[in-house]
């Protein structure tokens, strides 16, 4: 009887199959999802709420080379030893790691803006969260096309 | 060793915001690739990056494998009186590079 059965696959269906197990291992590489990124968040966050605002990220809406992607990070605040930004923290959906970046700033900045250059693997959403010195929290975000990704190529 | 680059006005005025522009030379191996053979390369990072002036931190990064090759970073700082910026990059396998620039406040 089971022998029946497979000698009943046909070569087509057997190729499908195939095809559909060998693109589920291919799609395996470690990827971090937006559950990931949210359980990171909150791990910085605790159960503070998170407003949206304040936060301007500065991103180039394309991009050819995900290797090198340069980032700003800006944060709405007089940076006066009353009224300062503590942290910003940089995090990514798609990525292996949800994380990308923390920042640490004082009154002593002057102005809360930090620039450097990430890696994309993938287009996405990149967030990033700031953390007041009233301990309030601040999100904002923006969205990347990659063309060229970065971290999962093979030597 | 490691190269690193900083940018540093060497002149400002007392409470003028300067900008600091730091650089270190670094592959960044995430520690996600593969050789063609299928063995994974250890991950080799540079991971905190902390900025002092005249002693007290101004400035301080913590860098994850999403940093770019040769980690590069922009930030600022207010001018209080002259002496010395320094940096210090710390990392895997025990990475380690510092480096100072001398700055004068009028």
């Amino acid at each position: 009887m089971d022998d029946c059965k497979h000698k009943r696959i046909s070569r087509r269906e057997f190729l499908l199959a195939a095809g559909g197990l060998a693109a589920g291992i291919a799609l395996e590489p470690a990827v971090a999802t937006e559950v990931e990124m949210t359980d990171a968040i909150r791990k910085v966050v605790g159960m503070a709420r998170v407003h949206k605002g304040k936060v301007t990220l500065e991103l180039p809406p394309l991009v050819d080379n995900g290797n090198a992607v340069p980032l700003v990070v800006r944060v709405d605040s007089p940076m006066t030893q009353a009224e300062y930004v503590k942290a910003i923290h940089v995090f990514n959906e798609k990525n292996p790691q949800p994380n990308v970046a923390s920042f640490y700033l004082g009154p002593r900045a002057g102005r809360a803006s930090v620039a450097t250059r990430i890696r994309l693997a993938d287009t996405q959403t990149v967030v990033a969260i700031c953390e007041m010195s009233d301990g309030s929290f601040w999100s904002g975000s923006a969205s990347v096309v990659v063309t060229l990704a970065a971290c999962l190529e093979a030597l | 060793m490691a190269r690193a680059l900083i940018n540093v006005p060497t002149t400002a005025r007392r409470g003028e915001i300067i900008e600091i522009k730091a650089l270190v030379s670094h592959e960044m191996e995430t520690g996600f690739r593969h050789t063609q053979l299928g063995v994974l390369i250890p991950r080799d990072i540079v991971t905190q990056f902390v900025c002092t002036y005249n002693g007290a931190e101004v400035f301080r990064a913590e860098f994850y494998p999403a940093m770019a090759a040769n980690p590069f970073i922009a930030f600022s700082t207010i001018a209080t009186k002259s002496g010395t910026i320094a940096f210090e990059w710390i990392g895997d396998n025990g990475f380690s590079v510092t480096e100072s620039a001398a700055i004068s406040v009028a």
